[in-house]
């Protein structure tokens, strides 16, 4: 964690100090950061603020004149939603399987594209296009080419008459997310292979072992590091999943497929509940920062040693 | 031995085809009639036709086309312009509390957007900001920014040291510093990130959902009136689709080197 920004300051601070005692003032030196930060500061902060004095408030966006202070009712309110719960469930299986599945597809497509054949450029291009295309584009191709009970490319292929949104939304909801996300692992993953020392692989043959030894006690461990990059940015994004929710199952059928932040959308601009929405936003921060305390360790670990900061 | 390579060629086109095929599929229907969009067995030959290209602009496509460019390039020229400066100060420049700064715009990353959204809708609304295209500029900015900085750091911090010292030596102010010394040795990183801005800008869609209706709606929320469009209308949206990924599709193949490293945060060149 200190290695990586403490490195470059010790080596160009040297530089600087003649400047600095010529009366460039530390704050000097920090004017060009400031704009960048002031503005992420205004645009990020001041809205999460707002959110939590709402969630202290009893407001609906139908009912003018309604907004009082409520203490905690809200977040009471909230914890004895069931269907909060459900969503919270949902969130968490959304993540952790779509994640895990497009990082083992995204390694096996990896490990196809780490060799030299002919058309390899082309495949690469062919396989990060998925990620490519409006995700908005993407959920709605996937609900009528692909899921369609009817005329649906899934069932001509499988036979049968399944109405996969209906019979398996969170599943099919997952697909398609699964389907944007796997070109990322694998270029991720394919940087990670294309990464690692040949020296060690050759000696690795040399010394008689094995692709799969080679594989499981070589390659593996040394992109571990990738591996942990892929999921926690995978994490990052997946967790916030609202597209493919909204425009493939609406969140249903019922609440079947509904996660945190489509239900929080729901509840505002649905149900118009400022507050009880606001009590939700919330408390998903403080859950995401108590899973970020430990991600943001492993991404700075993970940035010193991975060779991106020199 | 050679009988093993070409199969394993063989196999690894026929993997990525299969990955592709929606996609394939989605070209090909965006070229049909209606009525061979939808048959049972779906049809692989037809004859193909361009109505339902012009049908998406009949439906009044070009407005949120006008409006999704507008955004993203002036988001992305806002956070060039506000990240090159905070990049330097991060990687050639650093003071005290460069770490906690790069930890502040990582943490942002990791904040739910949902948490915003019913403030960031009422801010929009007191400020007659709703369905305008700045409240969606400024957000993407915000959006964009720590990314941007993150990843040009990483760019930045490639820039050979002798050169920057020597030219402190000389008496270079920090415009021209950056101008002469920094600029012409990061100018493909500032690229590449520009273009992860873009295709970032250009495919969000929980905020333009959210903020915008039909004035300052994206190409994204053009997307989504099809779902409540009456009948099947699969060779449009298909067509629509594909008019609207073109951009991004194009971007993103031009900058694939360096997607990876964007979306990384510059952590893995």
């Amino acid at each position: 964690m200190t290695t990586t920004a403490a490195a470059p300051p010790s080596a160009s601070e040297t530089a600087q100090r003649p400047q600095g005692r010529k009366g460039g003032s530390p704050w000097k030196r920090r004017a060009p950061l400031l704009p960048a930060l002031l503005f992420v500061i205004a645009v990020t902060q001041i809205p999460f603020l707002v959110t939590v004095f709402y969630s202290f408030q009893s407001w609906n966006l139908v009912r003018p004149g309604s907004q009082h202070f409520v203490g905690f009712q809200n977040y009471i309110d909230v914890f004895a939603d069931s269907q909060f719960r459900g969503a919270m469930l949902n969130t968490v299986v959304l993540t952790v399987v779509c994640v895990f599945v497009s990082m083992l597809l995204g390694l096996g497509l990896a490990l196809l594209l780490d060799r030299k054949f002919t058309g390899r450029g082309v495949v690469r291009t062919l396989i990060i296009t998925p990620f490519l295309i409006l995700p908005a584009a993407g959920a709605l191709l996937w609900k009528t080419t692909m899921f369609d009970p009817v005329y649906g490319l899934l069932n001509f292929v499988f036979g049968g008459e399944t109405d996969w949104l209906s019979e398996f939304p969170l599943a099919s909801v997952m697909t398609q997310v699964i389907w944007q996300w796997t070109p990322f692992m694998t270029l991720l993953i394919l940087a990670g292979l294309q990464a690692q020392s040949k020296e060690v692989l050759e000696a690795a043959q040399v010394d008689g072992a094995g692709r799969g030894r080679t594989f499981l006690y070589i390659t593996l461990p040394q992109l571990s590091r990738y591996l942990q990059l892929a999921a926690l940015l995978g994490a990052i994004y997946i967790v916030n999943s609202f597209d493919a929710i909204y425009l493939m199952t609406q969140g249903g059928p019922g609440t079947a497929s509904t996660n945190l932040p489509f239900y929080i959308y729901q509840r505002a601009f649905e149900g118009f509940d400022v507050g009880q929405s606001s009590a939700m936003g919330v408390i998903v921060v403080v859950l995401t920062l108590i899973v970020a305390t430990f991600a943001l360790r492993l991404m700075f670990r993970t940035f010193d040693v991975s060779g991106g900061v020199k | 031995m050679r009988l093993g390579r070409i199969s394993l060629t063989a196999f690894t086109w026929l993997v990525a085809i299969l990955f592709v095929f929606p996609l394939i599929w989605m070209v090909l229907t965006a070229f049909k009639q209606e009525a061979d969009a939808y048959t049972d067995p779906p049809r692989l030959f037809f004859t193909p036709t361009l109505d339902q290209f012009a049908g998406v602009f009949e439906r009044g496509f070009l407005p949120y086309l006008a409006n999704s460019g507008f955004v993203t390039v002036v988001s992305t020229l806002a956070v060039l312009v506000l990240g090159i400066p905070a990049a330097y100060a991060l990687s050639l420049a650093p003071v005290k509390g460069t770490k906690n700064a790069l930890g502040f715009f990582l943490s942002t990353k990791m904040l739910p957007i949902v948490a915003a959204i019913i403030p960031l809708y009422v801010i929009s609304q007191n400020v007659q900001l709703l369905d305008n295209v700045w409240a969606l500029i400024i957000l993407y900015t915000a959006m964009n920014l720590p990314l941007a900085v993150w990843m040009m750091r990483s760019f930045f911090l490639e820039v050979p040291k002798e050169m920057i010292e020597a030219a402190r030596v000389d008496g270079a102010t920090l415009p021209t510093l950056l101008s002469r010394i920094v600029l012409p040795v990061v100018a493909p990183g500032i690229a590449a990130t520009a273009l992860i801005c873009v295709i970032f800008s250009w495919t969000e869609f929980f905020y333009a959902i959210n903020l915008t209706a039909a004035r300052a709606g994206t190409v994204p929320v053009f997307l989504s009136g099809f779902i409540t469009s009456e009948g099947l209308y699969w060779a449009q949206l298909s067509a629509a689709a594909l008019l609207a990924s073109l951009p991004v599709m194009i971007v993103g193949w031009i900058a694939q080197n360096h997607l990876v490293r964007g979306l990384s945060m510059g952590a893995v060149k």
